[in-house]
């Protein structure tokens, strides 16, 4: 408390003073105005600070560390085992015949110091009964090549030969989705037998399937995005449109092929008797037909001209026009996600908290802090790029969506990126919900969600159940990138919520269901099928958006102006 | 110039030798003109060494340049320069004494080499009416002529080295020659040369036999076996005195050097006092310098050059260099004592600022002083001459104990026209052992990348016990070449630092633009991959091959290195600085701070300055590269060890070669080397024939290869 002695003294020196004097009046005047006073930057920076209330020393932040630990370590064990790719012989033997191995490929091609960012590391994982496919059989992801960002595609020989499984389909495809979205150089790697045959009903008839690689190619490079393959071993049948389809194509000589059909079946059609160099080798290519415009001695020297031919594009490397000068890292230590979060997701997200160890300086500006407040919204930045975030901090109530959709309005107007993370088991139910028009209310929110065309981006935190994952931009909403964290579970609802609704509706539940329902939510489960661009530890968050943000707003990008939908007020 | 001056000067020339002993006793102080501006007809260090004395006394300076120099620091040091034209100019005579004159030169200042022992200059100089700064002109005659040098120091009392050099062969006359000398004798073919027809006779009861050995290599080589006989110094040093003399008829010695450390006959390092000499040896050679050079009427700045015999401890008059030398600094260091200023005042014809006995004094006070030589030369390969440019260089702070002459900056090129001196460095301290120790932290900083230099050899020399010990001898580097050659690897940690530093300089050589961040490894994914880099050791011989050793680097975080050698991984975090390139490391066990020069020409070398020593490494040619540029297999070419002429071919296309054999004879920097054969084989091609230049690195002769060898 402060002494009321010097008020009391000023009062009395008023009291012995003249009243009528002029400069009185100007004393009371300085009494009751506020002058403009000067705030200093930092003065003003204090107020979007978030302030952490984590006790690192806690129990249950020690229990939750060392239960995500744990996790993480099986993660990190099975990307390890999924990295190696096919068999010790199949990599043997593939090393022996001069050939780099897929992921020293990848290392060559990118500029050294630059980061990468792997897609889907996990695709495949205990996808085929009796038949590992490490990676899908392939490994994408984007990098830095002589400065421009590109999407690099590589099939790896050691797995199946690099026969194209349906998973490996659809990592390809989504590769290629991706670099679409963001208008990013394709670099293909080729080394596949083409499509698996066994497999065949999943690989080729459908829209997504084998010919969309293709098609995908083809209306890349109409759209200006320069595509580029390097042919480094077998490219038959339909695989051979790959380099065919490219605007640039190396081939490495006596090793890399192209062909329709390989000499088995040449011989088999026509008997016509012909080795594989004679048929479709990287001499003949390079001199003969032309469907190959450089001729490499060796995968070094390939690689070495693929980067040349990233160079010549002349493609836009600029950085995002927005981005900021300069930025600071977290205050809060991202490592600390792991303790704050854990794995048992019964426990609420202090989602303030995971904000903190993402966004720079750990600088928010909430939008609407106290408004719908299990929405989180606001401005922050990443890297220097300014971003919008929308974080689940509770169940989704009428006016946590309108707020929501709101926000987007603001970032879709002001052309800032979406980051939505997850943590959201619904949308509220009940009669006071309905009544209140949560239906119409939610659909706001996922009508702003859908029809926002700026860049967004998704990392499932927690759970994503229901409405939930629409509202909050689920795979079916085209985020740019998902990335989930190891503990997230993705599912209609969790499973007794969905066992006692089954019983509720008569139907006799199986005892596995239970266990099944559990399994498939798992973020495992969801990777290994490509229902997200890969698992990351939490600590690695804003790094992932970081070259997300990059991808999606430097270099060349494509200006696309929101127009939303009817939202029914 | 007046002519009543110019006329002085004729006069005090042509009297001055038969009028010696009058002027000896000459007490009247001769007027003096001072010196209001001077040519110096000279380039590089020397030329700057002139010209900062002379500017400060206020004397104008003009240089003279030649093309290839005209960006060399000596042009540039004066307002005043002259270009010369072609590169043999410096030798131009008539045309310098033409420039002195148009310019109102009244003196040229000759420097060192080049026209300083001209004896026909000097006279043409002083019949111009320019004063040449040195001795007069019957003085260089004097002693340029070998044998009567050796006549008029015999006549002098100064000891020449014992022999016989009479047209009586008679092998016995010749025994009682060899036994008047004493043995070890040397018998050595009148017309001989390259050590054929030469022995050497340690007793008498070998002398015939030696004798005839010679004599019949000498008829076989050269058809002549006229024989001569000297005494044979086994471990000779080189010791030498410099001396000054005035027009007064005043002499004194201004101590001596030893620069008993040479290579090819050059010293590279000189000092003073000469190490382990008898004072009453010491003042005995003074003495005897002062009469070589009273002998001779000398004027001005000369050096006496003795052999010292280590065994008996005699020494022997060789020649007189007329001229100030390249290791003057040494002896102005000991004697603190400026040798250009009084070369001015003995030219002007003042007297010289100092007695002997003051001399004494102040070599007395001033302790010890030793000179390294910093060549572009490669010392592993027997010290051929290297050119470039100079990527870096970066000396050690000069001071008062620690003295810089060079004629190079970063930036200048030591071009294969002239001397490839880079600089002298002079160390002083109280005694030898602490200018020793000075002279190895000196050169512990001394930075140079572009052309290969002498300072690691140097330092090992400094460190080599005997020679710290003093016990040197002319045949010093020889008798140690094992150790001073021994091979020292780089550790680990500076290879280490090579890959990082290739590494990070690529990164900032990018990132002109803001970075994509993060610059870390992402994800739980295992790419990318550690990255490879295969560092050779360089080796000066083209024909060797360091094995490349790899390093294998991932990058985990900003400033975060995972480094693998050798199967041993280092965390370092390390901070790279592009504007001084230098890379910082801290090592779990030690820090490391690097200077990396990469070569612009070629992208590959790479020197690296850590821990006060140098380093050239490179990487390793890509397996591809051979075949998809077409590039040679080296091991079936002999290459040029540098930028070089071909003199002669000595070998033929489809001749069958030994081992060693000659192939090809280049010269470079005006010396021969003789290029041999690797190895056993026979020649496909010879690339150049003679008369062709021929860059550094490009093959003279291919050998058929072991695959072509069965054709």
């Amino acid at each position: 408390m402060a002494s009321p002695a010097p008020i009391r003294a000023f009062a009395r020196s008023l009291h012995h003073l003249p009243r009528r004097r002029v400069w009185s009046q100007q004393q009371c005047l300085v009494q009751r105005r506020r002058a403009a006073t000067y705030t200093s930057p930092h003065q003003a920076a204090q107020i979007s600070i978030i302030q952490t209330a984590v006790d690192a020393n806690s129990e249950r932040y020690r229990e939750n560390a060392a239960s995500m630990r744990e996790l993480t370590q099986r993660l990190t064990t099975l990307h390890e085992e999924a990295a190696k790719g096919g068999t010790d012989k199949a990599r043997q033997k593939h090393v022996e015949r001069g050939k780099m191995l897929v992921r020293d490929r990848v290392t060559a091609v990118v500029d050294p110091g630059t980061s990468f960012l792997e897609l889907s590391a996990l695709a495949g994982h205990e996808l085929y009964p009796g038949e590992d496919v490490p990676g899908g059989g392939m490994l994408t992801g984007i990098g830095t090549v002589e400065g421009v960002m590109c999407m690099i595609i590589a099939n790896d020989s050691t797995v199946k030969g690099g026969s194209y499984y349906p998973i490996t389909i659809r990592k390809h495809t989504r590769a290629q989705e991706i670099a679409q979205q963001n208008r990013l150089p394709c670099i293909y790697l080729v080394d596949s037998g083409g499509a698996n045959l066994p497999h065949q009903k999943d690989v080729f008839p459908d829209r997504d399937h084998f010919g969309r690689l293709f098609y995908n190619q083809a209306r890349m490079s109409s759209a200006g995005i320069p595509q580029i393959s390097v042919v480094m071993g077998s490219c038959t049948a339909g695989g051979a449109y790959v380099p065919s389809m490219s605007d640039e194509s190396i081939i490495v000589n006596e090793q890399g092929t192209v062909f329709l059909a390989g000499p088995p079946l040449v011989k088999a059609a026509t008997g016509e008797e012909v080795t594989a160099e004679e048929l479709g080798g990287g001499k003949l290519h390079s001199e003969v037909s032309g469907v190959t415009d450089y001729l490499a001695v060796d995968d070094a020297h390939a690689l070495i001209l693929a980067r040349r031919c990233i160079s010549n594009l002349n493609y836009p490397t600029a950085p995002n026009p927005d981005l900021r000068p300069s930025f600071l890292e977290p205050l809060h230590d991202p490592e600390e996600l792991d303790g704050i979060v854990g794995t048992n997701l019964k426990q609420a997200i202090p989602m303030h908290e995971v904000i903190a160890r993402i966004v720079d300086s750990s600088h928010f500006s909430e939008f609407k802090p106290s408004y719908g407040s299990t929405l989180i919204t606001g401005f922050a930045t990443i890297y220097g790029h300014p971003v919008g975030i929308i974080a689940n901090n509770g169940i989704l109530f009428s006016e946590s969506s309108l707020k929501g959709a709101h926000f987007i309005e603001l970032c879709c107007q002001r052309n800032i990126p979406l980051i939505f993370l997850q943590n959201i088991s619904g949308f509220m139910v009940g009669q006071d919900a309905e009544k209140g028009g949560i239906a119409k209310n939610g659909a706001k929110l996922v009508t702003a969600v859908a029809c926002a065309d700026v860049p967004k981006f998704t990392v499932i935190v927690g759970s994503s159940a229901g409405a939930g994952n629409y509202g909050m931009c689920g795979r079916a909403y085209s985020p740019r990138f998902l990335w989930t964290w190891p503990s997230a579970k993705t599912s209609v609802m969790g499973p007794e919520q969905l066992t006692a609704v089954m019983e509720a509706v008569g139907k006799k539940v199986d005892t596995g269901l239970r266990d099944r329902i559990e399994k498939e939510s798992e973020a495992l489960f969801s990777t290994a099928r490509l229902w997200d661009d890969g698992i990351i530890p939490p600590s690695h968050t804003r790094r992932v958006l970081g070259m997300g943000l990059q991808a999606a707003m430097g270099g060349s990008v494509e200006k696309k102006e929101t127009k939303f939908g009817v939202f029914r007020m | 110039m007046s002519s009543v001056s110019r006329f002085r000067a004729l006069r005090a020339n042509a009297t001055s030798l038969p009028h010696r002993s009058r002027r000896w006793t000459s007490t009247a102080s001769e007027p003096t003109e001072p010196l209001k501006s001077i040519l110096i007809a000279n380039r590089g260090e020397i030329a700057l060494r002139v010209g900062k004395t002379a500017s400060q006394y206020g004397i104008r300076t003009t240089t003279l340049y030649t093309d290839p120099d005209r960006l060399s620091q000596h042009a540039l040091s004066s307002p005043f320069a002259v270009n010369l034209g072609s590169t043999d100019q410096y030798l131009n005579g008539e045309r310098i004494i033409q420039v002195a004159r148009e310019r109102g030169c009244q003196a040229i200042h000759p420097g060192y080499g080049f026209l300083s022992e001209n004896a026909a200059f000097a006279k043409a100089c002083t019949d111009a009416g320019v004063k040449f700064i040195g001795p007069p002109y019957k003085a260089i005659e004097a002693m340029g002529d070998k044998s009567r040098s050796k006549e008029i120091m015999t006549e002098a009392g100064v000891p020449c080295i014992p022999g016989y050099h009479g047209a009586e062969q008679d092998p016995k006359h010749l025994e009682q020659e060899a036994e008047r000398i004493g043995y070890p004798v040397l018998l050595k073919a009148v017309k001989g040369g390259g050590g054929k027809g030469m022995r050497i006779v340690m007793q008498a009861d070998e002398f015939h036999q030696q004798l005839d050995s010679a004599k019949s290599e000498a008829r076989s080589s050269f058809g002549d076996d006229v024989m001569l006989v000297e005494k044979y110094i086994t471990t000779p040093r080189h010791i030498e005195v410099q001396v000054f003399a005035d027009k007064h008829g005043n002499c004194v010695a201004l101590g001596e050097r030893d620069c008993s450390i040479q290579r090819r006959h050059q010293k590279i390092l000189e000092e003073s006092p000469a190490p382990n000499l008898p004072e009453d040896v010491r003042q005995d050679l003074w003495e005897k310098a002062r009469q070589a050079a009273l002998a001779v009427g000398y004027e001005g700045a000369g050096t006496v050059e003795f052999i010292f015999d280590n065994d008996s401890g005699e020494f022997f008059f060789m020649e007189m260099n007329t001229r100030l030398q390249v290791e003057h600094p040494v002896t102005e260091m000991v004697t603190g004592e400026d040798l250009v200023r009084w070369q001015i005042i003995v030219a002007e014809g003042g007297k010289l600022p100092l007695t002997q006995a003051q001399v004494e004094e102040q070599i007395k006070n001033r302790g010890h002083a030793i000179e390294a030589r910093i060549y572009a030369e490669d010392p592993s390969m027997n010290f051929i001459p290297s050119t470039g440019k100079l990527l870096h260089l970066r000396t050690p702070p000069a001071g008062e104990s620690v003295r810089i002459d060079a004629g190079f900056v970063e930036g200048d090129e030591v071009s294969s026209h002239y001397d490839p001196m880079i600089a002298k460095l002079i160390v002083s301290g109280p005694d030898r052992k602490s200018a020793l120790q000075k002279l190895v932290a000196a050169l512990e900083q001394y930075e140079i990348a572009g052309p290969v230099t002498n300072i690691e050899f140097i330092k090992r020399v400094c460190v080599s016990r005997q020679f710290v010990d003093g016990e040197v001898e002319t045949g010093y580097i020889p008798k140690h070449h094992d150790e001073l050659f021994a091979k020292e690897a780089a550790e680990p940690e500076v290879l280490a630092q090579a890959a990082i530093g290739l590494y990070e300089s690529e990164q900032t050589r990018r990132d002109h633009k803001s970075p994509i961040t993060p610059l870390q490894t992402i994800g739980f994914g295992n790419a990318p991959q550690p990255r490879q880099f295969h560092i050779v050791e360089t080796s000066s011989d083209p024909q060797i091959q360091n094995k490349p050793t790899t390093v294998q680097i991932l990058k985990t975080a900003p400033k975060t290195y995972h480094v693998t050698i050798n199967s041993q991984t280092y965390i370092t975090t390390s901070h790279f600085n592009p504007s001084t390139s230098t890379l910082t490391s801290f090592f779990p066990h030690t820090r490391l701070e690097t200077t990396l020069i990469p070569n612009p020409t070629n992208n590959n070398a790479l020197t690296l300055f850590t821990r006060g020593r140098q380093y050239r490494l490179h990487l390793a040619t890509p397996a591809w590269a051979e075949k998809a540029l077409g590039l040679k297999d080296l091991a079936h070419s002999v290459l040029a060890p540098m930028p070089c002429k071909v003199l002669r071919v000595e070998v033929e296309e489809g001749q069958e070669v030994k081992r060693n054999q000659p192939l090809v004879v280049i010269e470079s920097m005006k010396m021969e080397t003789v290029i041999r054969s690797p190895q056993d084989g026979r020649v496909r091609r010879v690339v150049h024939r003679a008369g062709e230049m021929v860059k550094a690195g490009t093959g003279l002769v291919e050998f058929e290869g072991e695959d072509e060898g069965g054709k």
